[in-house]
């Protein structure tokens, strides 16, 4: 799986870093840092609360 | 308990899609329609207000799912085909256009109806903001306009007026509540929210009543408060709250009070479930009945109808979180203001314009707001989740 964050779309609400704290980290001003691209878990609820619907996610074949 | 064969979902919006999509990643096979009263995909409503009204994104950036992400679902849409008839027992649906859909499982998602003025009748120049229609037909004579009156002194009235003023347009915001947001977030935060407004130069006329809209032919000119006093305007925005959307539910035999009365796994009847702006359900952690107007409340209660219609009978006890963008400043609550709790600062300060503050009443912390204060906030949401002895509030200062 792939995670691609759309910066511009984030609201920084954070609800990802509560759900998913080791994909996802937020900066001072709140928007998303994506620390892993590609991870193992399962990061579907994250990308589905997103309030922003800054959040991706693509299935590798 | 067996899943049931079908399930329609009414109300093609943020919590619509979040039922349908959860069904999806839960494992459900069954058939899925989704119905729309609007033409348009679903699409996302907080950057209407914002990022939408001031030109700063098409309109189509609004869309919540490509194409292809929704022909993943696997599910008949309907779109442009409001609802008007709902049959308990039968469990179906009759839309505008006479199509009758079954189901065995029907969602009511048809969010919210912005109120209008008594006698707000069509005419040029006044706007409610609700659908992406309002919002491009606003910008559009927002554009042409020189002067703007907004009524209401709300989230959505206060983020009507910072995006037109930010547009370089004279604004004037008229109110009931002594400061913005007062209900919401209480007199001592809705005051500095006024003197943001006030600072970059909004005109604001609170605790004020409006008495009538004004205006010829043509359009309408102005706004005229209790008193008699007129408020010239080009363009006036209408944004005095709402109301659910459960008209056509009138004779369905629904408990409608406020929204439709769901319990505590927002369950209207045996097989109708509701959800989001809609959706009024009983809390079971807070011990009453709640009805909330956000997005967040929106995709997580989908979710959890959707578990709910796959039998796993859970309560739905959210801590509930908003959040508004006026000028550079963003606001976030985590948890319940109000206008009656007490409220402490506890990091930053309204001065330098960065702060969070907590919110409590009987004893314990029940909210936390941050202002440009993105991750202190987060990280004080704990505080809100273990409901933290209030008393305790004043050592978190230094911390």
């Amino acid at each position: 799986m792939r995670v691609i964050v759309d910066l511009e779309k984030c609201c920084g609400a954070g609800q990802c870093v509560l759900l998913a704290p080791k994909v996802f980290d937020q900066r001072d001003d709140g928007i998303v840092i994506l620390l892993d691209e590609h991870p193992p878990e399962a990061v579907r609820e994250a990308a589905c609360v997103c309030p922003g619907a800054a959040i991706k996610l693509e299935d590798l074949a | 308990m067996t899943n049931p064969a079908s399930v329609l979902v009414v109300g093609a919006s943020v919590g619509g899609l979040a039922v349908a999509e959860s069904l999806r990643r839960d494992g459900y096979a069954g058939a899925l329609t989704l119905l729309g009263a609007e033409r348009h995909p679903p699409y996302d409503r907080p950057p209407l207000s914002k990022k939408v009204l001031a030109g700063e994104w098409e309109p189509d950036r609004t869309r919540l799912r490509a194409d292809a992400a929704l022909a993943k679902l696997e599910m008949t849409t309907i779109l442009g085909d409001p609802a008007v008839h709902l049959d308990v027992l039968g469990r179906a649906v009759t839309t505008a256009s006479g199509r009758r859909l079954t189901a065995e499982a029907i969602v009511l998602a048809t969010g919210l109806e912005p109120r209008r003025l008594p006698g707000q009748a069509p005419w040029p120049g006044v706007h409610v903001l609700r659908t992406l229609d309002d919002a491009v037909a606003l910008r559009a004579e927002l554009l042409a306009a020189s002067q703007v009156v907004v009524v209401g002194d709300g989230v959505l009235g206060t983020e009507a007026a910072a995006t037109a003023r930010a547009m370089g347009l004279a604004v004037t915001l008229v109110g009931p509540q002594a400061t913005l947001l007062a209900s919401q977030l209480g007199p001592q935060i809705g005051g500095h929210l006024a003197a943001l407004h006030t600072r970059l130069g909004v005109q604001l006329r609170l605790g004020a009543a409006v008495e009538a809209l004004v205006g010829d032919d043509e359009r309408v000119r102005g706004v005229r408060l209790a008193g008699g006093e007129v408020l010239p305007a080009d363009v006036v925005v209408v944004a005095i709250g709402s109301r659910p959307a459960t008209d056509w539910l009138f004779d369905s035999g629904l408990r409608l009070g406020d929204g439709v009365v769901c319990d505590s796994r927002c369950r209207a009847a045996e097989g109708i479930y509701a959800v989001g702006d809609v959706a009024r359900w009983h809390h079971e952690v807070l011990g009453t009945a709640l009805r909330l107007e956000n997005r967040s409340n929106a995709v997580e209660q989908g979710a959890a109808v959707a578990a709910n219609i796959l039998g796993k009978d859970r309560p739905y006890t959210p801590v509930p979180f908003f959040w508004t963008d006026q000028y550079d400043v963003k606001i976030q609550v985590h948890g319940f203001a109000g206008a009656d709790a007490q409220v402490a600062v506890v990091d930053g300060s309204p001065e330098a314009g960065q702060f969070a503050a907590l919110y409590g009443s009987a004893g314990k912390v029940t909210g936390v707001l941050g202002w440009n204060m993105v991750k202190q906030t987060r990280a004080l949401r704990q505080h809100v989740v273990e409901g933290t002895d209030w008393s305790l509030v004043k050592s978190l200062r230094a911390s």
